[in-house]
C-alpha cells in the first residue's frame, strides 16, 4: 500500500467527499490560497468551483454561525482554521448554537458540520498560537471531538466527521502534518469514539492522543528494550471518549499513565485518570499517572520551551517511576539531532 | 394580503401575548418570557411577505415572529407550558421555538446570535439555487454585537438573499440607546455605509412595513443583494415576565404613554364595538384558550424523552 503524510490524507479525505455528495462544501481564511493551509485544501477550488469552496472574511463568529445555518439547510460545511486559537472567537456560535441546536428545538433539526483547528507546536509560536483545547471542547455536551494521530485514522476519521450528523471538533496537531503510514486510495470510515491499540503489552497501560502517542510509540520502544511491555492506547476522539477500551487494558495491566498534550489540571487525561478510580479502583496495583503540561500559559523562547513540552523521556520516566524501576537517567536514549522546537530538519520557519 | 388581514393577524398575536401575561401568575409557565405586545406590526408586516419555504429566524422575542409566520399555536404555548407536546418537545421554552413547516427555523436567547445562522441559510439557497429569501429578526441590541458585523459584511460579499430586519425598541434590557450608541446615530444609515441597501420605517404602522418588505423581497430575489431594514417600535412590557415596568426607574411612563397613542392596534381598538371586530376577538379567545387548555392537559417529557433526544 503507498503511504502518504497526514497532510495529504486530510486533502485525500475532503476531495473523497466532496465527490461523494454535492453537499458538502468547505470554507476558510486562506482555503484556496497557495499555500493551501498546510497543503490540506489544495486543489479543491480547482474541481469544485468557487461556490462549494472558498476564502472567508477574518469573522470567526459569524463564518461559524453561516456553517450552523448552511447545515440545517443540508449542507456539509467543513470550515478550517490555521491555528485553533483564533477559533476561541467564535465559541458563542459552537457551545451555544451548534452544540445544543438539535437538542434545544426537541431533536428536529440536526446540525452537520465539521470544524478543523489546528494545534501549533514550537518555533516559538508560545501562549496563543499553540493552545491544546480539546478537554474544553471535549466539556460540551453536543460536540464530538476528534483528535487523530495517524495519516491512516486522519482520513477515516475525517470522512467519517464529515457525514456524521452532528457537529464536530476535528484537531490537527501540527507536527503530525509531514508523517506518513499507509492510507488506501478508497473511502473509508473510521467510527468516532473507537480507540486504537497501538501496542499490546501486559505491563502497563499507556493512554495517548495526537502528537503525544508519536512520543509515547518512542518511550514503549525503550521500554520494551528493559522488558516493560505497554498497551499503547491512541484515543482518536476524547468525545466521545472509548473508557471501554481503556477499562480492559486496566484491568489486565493493574497500571495506568495518561498522557496529554495540554496542561493537566482538568485536562483529558485526568478524565481518564478520574474514571479509572472510579471503575476500575480494584484492578489498580499502583496511583495512575498524567503526564502532561504544567499549568501555564506555553512560553516563547527557546530557550524555555525544552522544558516545558513533555515527550518520549518524561513519557518513559513516569512509567519507570510508576513501576518501581531503578534506572539510571535515561536522557541519553533519547537524545534527538534537531532542535527540540521542530518537527524537523527540514523546519526552518517563519511560522 | 389586505389591511384587515394584517390587522386580524396583529390581533391575534396581540391576544395571544395578553393570555400569556393574564395567566403567568399561574405560574405554570415556568420559563423566561419575553413578550412581544407593541411590536406586532413588524412581524406581521414581514412574515405577510413570506412564503411557507422562506425562512425566518429570531431572537428571545419570538412569538410574534413565530406566530406571524404561522407557526403552531398549540405547540408554542406548550413550549413555554414546558411540554412534550411543544414545538421543541419541551426542550427549548419560550426563547427556542421552531416549526419547520412553515420556515421558522429557530430563535434562540443570545443576542444576536441567529444573524449568522440567517446568512448561512441564505448561503445554502443560493448553492441550492432555491428562489428563495431567508430573513433575520433582532433588535437594536444585536446591532452592537461584532457577530452583526461580521454577518452582514459576508452577506454583501456573497450577495445572499436575506432580509435584515431591526426592530428599534430603544432598550436593551433596561439600557437605553443613549447609553450604547453614540448620540444621533441611525443605524439604518451605519449599516448603509457597509455596501448594503438600508432604510428605516414606522415599525408600528403595519402597511408600511409589509410594503417595504415585498419590495425588498422583490430586490432580493432578482439579485440585488441582501437588504436591510429598521423599523421603529417600543415594547409595552418589561423586558422579560408580565408585567409593566415604567415605574421602576429606567423609563418614564410619558414614554410609554406617547407609545402607547401609537399602538399597531389602533384602529382595532377603537373599533372593538363593531360585529366585525367582536367576531374576531370571540373567534380568537376562544381558539387561544383552547391552547391553553391543550398546553396545561398536555404531559411533561419524560426522561426517556430527555434521553432519546440526547442520544439521537
Amino acid at each position: 500500500m503507498r503511504k502518504i503524510t497526514f497532510a495529504e490524507a486530510i486533502n485525500e479525505a475532503i476531495l473523497t467527499a466532496m465527490r461523494e455528495s454535492k453537499d458538502v462544501i468547505t470554507y476558510g481564511l486562506g482555503v484556496p490560497d497557495p499555500k493551501g493551509v498546510f497543503g490540506t485544501t489544495l486543489g479543491l477550488q480547482d474541481e469544485f468551483g468557487e461556490a462549494r469552496v472558498f476564502d472567508t472574511p477574518t469573522s470567526e463568529n459569524a463564518m461559524t454561525g453561516v456553517g450552523i445555518g448552511a447545515a440545517i439547510n443540508g449542507l456539509r460545511p467543513i470550515m478550517v482554521h490555521q491555528r485553533v486559537d483564533f477559533f476561541l472567537l467564535a465559541l458563542d456560535q459552537l457551545i451555544n448554537n451548534a452544540a445544543k441546536w438539535n437538542f434545544m428545538f426537541g431533536g428536529v433539526c440536526r446540525v452537520p458540520i465539521t470544524i478543523r483547528l489546528i494545534v501549533g507546536h514550537g518555533w516559538g509560536q508560545g501562549p496563543t498560537h499553540s493552545q491544546n483545547l480539546q478537554s474544553l471542547f471535549s466539556q460540551i455536551p453536543g460536540l464530538k471531538v476528534v483528535i487523530p494521530t495517524s495519516a491512516y485514522d486522519a482520513k477515516g476519521l475525517l470522512l467519517e466527521s464529515i457525514f456524521d450528523d452532528d457537529p464536530v471538533i476535528f484537531l490537527e496537531h501540527r507536527w503530525l502534518y509531514g508523517l506518513k503510514s499507509n492510507v488506501p486510495k478508497s473511502s473509508y470510515r473510521i467510527p468516532i469514539g473507537k480507540a486504537n491499540l497501538v501496542n499490546e503489552g501486559s505491563d502497563l497501560t499507556i493512554v495517548a492522543l495526537s502528537y503525544m502517542t508519536i512520543e509515547a510509540i518512542q518511550a514503549i520502544k525503550e521500554l520494551e528494550k528493559i522488558g516493560v511491555n505497554c498497551d499503547l492506547i491512541d484515543l482518536r476522539s476524547t468525545s466521545p471518549l472509548d473508557f471501554e477500551l481503556i477499562r480492559k487494558s486496566v484491568k489486565k495491566t493493574g497500571k495506568l499513565i495518561a498522557v496529554d498534550s495540554s496542561s493537566k489540571s482538568f485536562s483529558v487525561a485526568s478524565e481518564i485518570i478520574a474514571d479509572c478510580a472510579i471503575e476500575s479502583y480494584n484492578y489498580l496495583q499502583k496511583p495512575p499517572r498524567r503526564v502532561a503540561l504544567e499549568d501555564a500559559p506555553a512560553p516563547t523562547s527557546f530557550g524555555l520551551t525544552n522544558s516545558y513540552y513533555n515527550g518520549a523521556l518524561e513519557i518513559y520516566n513516569e512509567a519507570i517511576g510508576l513501576l518501581g524501576i531503578k534506572e539510571e537517567n535515561t536522557g541519553s536514549k533519547f537524545i534527538k539531532e534537531k532542535p527540540h522546537d521542530v518537527p524537523g530538519e527540514w523546519f526552518k520557519g517563519p511560522f | 394580503m389586505n389591511l384587515s388581514e394584517l390587522q386580524a393577524s396583529m390581533l391575534r398575536i396581540r391576544l395571544v401575548e395578553e393570555s400569556i401575561a393574564n395567566k403567568y401568575s399561574e405560574q405554570k409557565m415556568r420559563c423566561p418570557t419575553h413578550l412581544s405586545i407593541g411590536q406586532e406590526a413588524i412581524a406581521v408586516g414581514v412574515c405577510s411577505n413570506l412564503t411557507n419555504e422562506d425562512q425566518v429566524l429570531s431572537s428571545h422575542r419570538a412569538h410574534a415572529h413565530y406566530l406571524a409566520k404561522g407557526g403552531c399555536l398549540n405547540s408554542m404555548l406548550a413550549e413555554i407550558y414546558g411540554k412534550v407536546t411543544g414545538c421543541s418537545k419541551g426542550m427549548g421554552g419560550s426563547m427556542h421555538l421552531i416549526d419547520k413547516s412553515v420556515g421558522f427555523m429557530g430563535s434562540t436567547a443570545i443576542v444576536g446570535n441567529t444573524i449568522p445562522v440567517a446568512v448561512g441559510s441564505a448561503l445554502a439557497m443560493k448553492i441550492q439555487e432555491k428562489k428563495l429569501i431567508s430573513c433575520v429578526f433582532f433588535g437594536d441590541g444585536a446591532t452592537e454585537e461584532g457577530v452583526f458585523y461580521e454577518s452582514i459584511n459576508f452577506a454583501i460579499i456573497h450577495n445572499l438573499p436575506v432580509l435584515f430586519i431591526c426592530e428599534n425598541n430603544l432598550y436593551s434590557v433596561y439600557s437605553g440607546l443613549e447609553v450604547r450608541q453614540p448620540k444621533g446615530r441611525k443605524i439604518f444609515e451605519m449599516v448603509r455605509a457597509f455596501g448594503i441597501e438600508s432604510s428605516h420605517g414606522d415599525g408600528n404602522n403595519v402597511q408600511q412595513v409589509s410594503d417595504y418588505v415585498e419590495l425588498a423581497r422583490d430586490k432580493i430575489l432578482s439579485g440585488n443583494g441582501p437588504q436591510f431594514l429598521e423599523f421603529d417600535t417600543y415594547r409595552w412590557r418589561e423586558h422579560c415576565g408580565p408585567n409593566y415596568d415604567n415605574d421602576i426607574g429606567y423609563r418614564e411612563e410619558e414614554e410609554f404613554l406617547e407609545w402607547k397613542k401609537k399602538d399597531p392596534l389602533k384602529d382595532i381598538f377603537e373599533n372593538k364595538d363593531l360585529d366585525l371586530v367582536k367576531v374576531l376577538f370571540n373567534k380568537f379567545n376562544a381558539e387561544i384558550q383552547q391552547a391553553h387548555h391543550f398546553a396545561d392537559n398536555s404531559e411533561f417529557p419524560s426522561d426517556k424523552d430527555f434521553q432519546q433526544i440526547i442520544n439521537s
